[in-house]
């Protein structure tokens, strides 16, 4: 049983492809191009992510700053579970947003959960190193780890595009921007 | 010699002329010596008989509770009809000595009002025979037994009602009687059947020993008996989960401690009624305690889990390592199903290789547990010629206890890895050797998203003891790791998202990824290991 490969590219598929199904939603809140790419685990977990086509991910803009305090009183900082059962989580709905990305141009970004489930983790790494976010969007520059219902894990990606459907999706966009413009 | 004195003699003679059988009325006398209670029946009978007999003088004069008219009034017709030499005597005796004689002679023929039966016919040989035959065809290996038995609940009530009944008895003789003074049904039972058991199947009778044969009763007939108490003792009787019935037998003899005495004469006749029939065996069974049985697996397939992997009731493998392994001990030691441990798991895409991973199986209910080592040596030998996936060694059984070793190791003790890893960037041989420097190297581990659903979220903190490495080509090389035991070896290098710190790709600054794993061994020393 040999294993040595002979081949230097990487015979097996990445991390993500190879446990994770990427999920996306477009235009998130009808914000053109403000795409969300959600890593959905064998196991139900979602990981939410930054689309590639997503605005703070092309190329010239620099982040300032990332908060996860959405409002006054809330912070997604403050989130936390315990135990097996992952008690005292925050119960997000799909439009529930995450955190805010302070862009240098002085654009803003809110990112949200897009899909229902409660709050496991959100990454602070992203927040003492924000390029993480541009450098491995979908991996260690990740956004949030939710976990969606056992009875829902199915359901909660019926309204999000697969890749395919998103890659479409992309180029008609583009089309029509060029078209209209 | 016979075992009761002029002092039981009116506790004696009230029990048998209300329907009580000899052994039950030994016990109510708190005879503790075991040959009174094997005598056969009819002997006990006529030897009670002959003891109430004597002085009856003075028993006439002291008995102050004469059975009841109606009682009387059909005894003594009974004892017409029959031959008994006494009816012919003076008419001043005739009706006391009547009622003994013609009860006893009843209770020859009818069931005991306390016992229903079980310290008549159900401590006969030949109903000892009966539970033998089917010990002998239930086909189970032992060399010695254990012999449980279980009386219907209301059998407390009606032993209640005695106890009150020779309680009062004995108050009238200014004696007293605690409920320890009583030998207990179950005691009388066992002082007479395990003889019989083991004469009957030739091994001796030990509490200790994991073969059990157990015998149920039940009688329909006064199922309703321990009803009243439910009424006053409400709180004793609450509905649980897996019981049938709420009237368990703790459930009742609770309620019987808390009961007032005066409550359960309202309630309950004392003496308690003679039955019309026997108790009735509910079930009678024979199981062996579980044995069990260890080793070390190796495990030279990526595509076989190591238990059966069923994702919403559909398999995902056809096989595992615990069924490889499994399915032959549950032949061999012909058991009804098993339970299978190990020191720590490996991913379904890991080999185990070098010694191999300890191991212990648990059969549950085994009709065969004695081998000779030579047994066992070929038992593995089976195991191992019937698949390449596995290979088994050091098999061997072992205590329950023993086990222990096993777990202890799981979270304590060493293991190490190889691993084949991947990197995007160029790598020269220079690049990895560093590692081979870095010695006991501290990790923080968030627990791993593949994990994260079943599992608490925390930061474990592991330690890299030591690092080996081998490079192969620009992209490749093979590390070889000593970790602590429950360290996350494939988080290790890829990082998971970042979650573990530092990781093989941060260590290197470059994305790793991990595309094959072995354990190389696990360091646990137990089993001991045998010899070929």
């Amino acid at each position: 049983m040999t294993t040595e490969p002979v081949a230097a590219e990487p015979a097996v598929p990445s991390l993500v492809d190879r446990y994770f199904t990427r999920w996306y939603k477009a235009d998130v809140k009808g914000k053109p191009c403000e795409d969300h790419c959600i890593l959905q685990h064998s196991n139900r977990i979602c990981v939410i992510t930054l689309a590639e086509s997503h605005p703070v991910l092309q190329s010239g803009k620099t982040i300032k700053s990332i908060s996860y305090q959405i409002s006054t009183n809330c912070s997604r900082l403050q989130n936390k579970v315990s135990g097996k059962f992952k008690r005292g989580a925050q119960f997000l709905t799909e439009l529930a947003p995450l955190c805010k990305i302070y862009c240098s141009d002085g654009e803003e970004y809110t990112i949200s959960s897009c899909v229902r489930g409660r709050l496991m983790e959100v990454n602070e790494n992203i927040l003492h190193k924000p390029s993480l976010l541009q450098e491995k969007p979908s991996t260690e520059g990740y956004i949030a780890v939710v976990l969606p219902k056992f009875e829902e894990s199915k359901s909660i990606t019926e309204g999000l595009l697969t890749q395919k459907q998103y890659e479409e999706f992309v180029v008609k966009r583009i089309n029509a921007t060029a078209t209209t413009s | 010699m016979f075992p009761l004195t002029k002092e039981n003699k009116h506790v004696a003679q009230l029990l048998l002329s209300t329907g009580t059988c000899p052994r039950c009325i030994f016990r109510f006398c708190g005879v503790d010596f075991h040959a009174s209670y094997k005598l056969p029946y009819k002997e006990l009978l006529n030897e009670l008989q002959k003891f109430l007999e004597t002085e009856k003088d003075e028993l006439i004069l002291e008995v102050p509770n004469p059975p009841l008219k109606k009682i009387r009034l059909q005894e003594l017709e009974d004892g017409i009809d029959g031959n008994d030499n006494l009816s012919q005597n003076g008419e001043g005796r005739v009706s006391v000595i009547e009622d003994g004689s013609i009860a006893s002679k009843n209770s020859n023929l009818n069931v005991c009002n306390v016992c229903l039966g079980i310290l008549q016919e159900f401590c006969e040989k030949e109903f000892i025979k009966k539970v033998c035959q089917k010990v002998e065809a239930s086909g189970f290996e032992f060399t010695n037994l254990v012999f449980s038995v279980s009386f219907p609940p209301q059998l407390s009530v009606r032993e209640h009602a005695a106890w009150l009944l020779v309680k009062q008895e004995m108050g009238k003789q200014s004696l007293s009687l605690g409920r320890n003074d009583i030998v207990q049904l179950k005691e009388a039972y066992k002082w007479i059947t395990h003889p019989l058991f083991s004469e009957e199947l030739g091994v001796p009778i030990d509490g200790k020993s994991l073969f059990e044969v157990s015998v149920v009763f039940a009688h329909p007939e006064t199922v309703e008996d321990c009803h009243f108490l439910r009424a006053i003792c409400p709180d004793c009787f609450k509905p649980a989960k897996n019981k049938q019935s709420v009237f368990t037998r703790m459930a009742v003899m609770k309620a019987l401690n808390k009961i007032k005495e005066e409550d359960f004469r309202k309630q309950f006749p004392c003496p308690p009624n003679s039955p019309k029939a026997v108790c009735t065996v509910l079930e009678i069974e024979c199981a062996h305690g579980a044995v069990f049985v260890a080793g070390r697996y190796n495990k030279y397939s990526r595509n076989l889990p190591q238990t059966p992997w069923i994702i919403d009731g559909e398999r995902k493998l056809e096989s595992s390592v615990e069924e490889l392994i499994s399915d032959h001990l549950l032949t061999v030691f012909k058991a009804e199903s098993f339970n299978f441990s190990s020191s720590g798991r490996e991913d379904v895409d890991v080999r185990t290789l070098g010694n191999g991973r300890p191991f212990a199986i648990e059969l549950v209910n085994p009709h065969r547990v004695h081998f000779t080592s030579q047994e066992i040596k070929e038992l593995q030998q089976k195991i191992n010629n019937s698949s390449n996936k596995i290979q088994v060694r050091d098999l061997q059984l072992v205590t329950r206890e023993a086990i222990g070793h096993m777990k202890e190791g799981e979270e304590e003790k060493t293991k190490t890895y190889s691993a084949l890893i991947w990197t995007n960037e160029a790598i020269q041989k220079k690049d990895v050797e560093f590692l081979n420097d870095i010695k006991d190297l501290k990790i923080d581990q968030k627990t791993p998203l593949r994990v994260l659903h079943r599992r608490p979220l925390a930061v474990r903190t592991r330690i890299i003891h030591s690092m080996e490495t081998s490079y192969v080509d620009e992209h490749h090389f093979r590390l070889y790791l000593k970790t602590q035991a429950g360290t996350y070896i494939k988080e290790f290098v890829h990082g998971d998202f970042g979650r573990t710190k530092p990781n093989i790709g941060s260590l290197m600054n470059v994305t790793a990824d991990i595309l094959e794993l072995d354990v190389e061994s696990v360091d646990v020393d137990w089993p001991p290991a045998l010899d070929d």
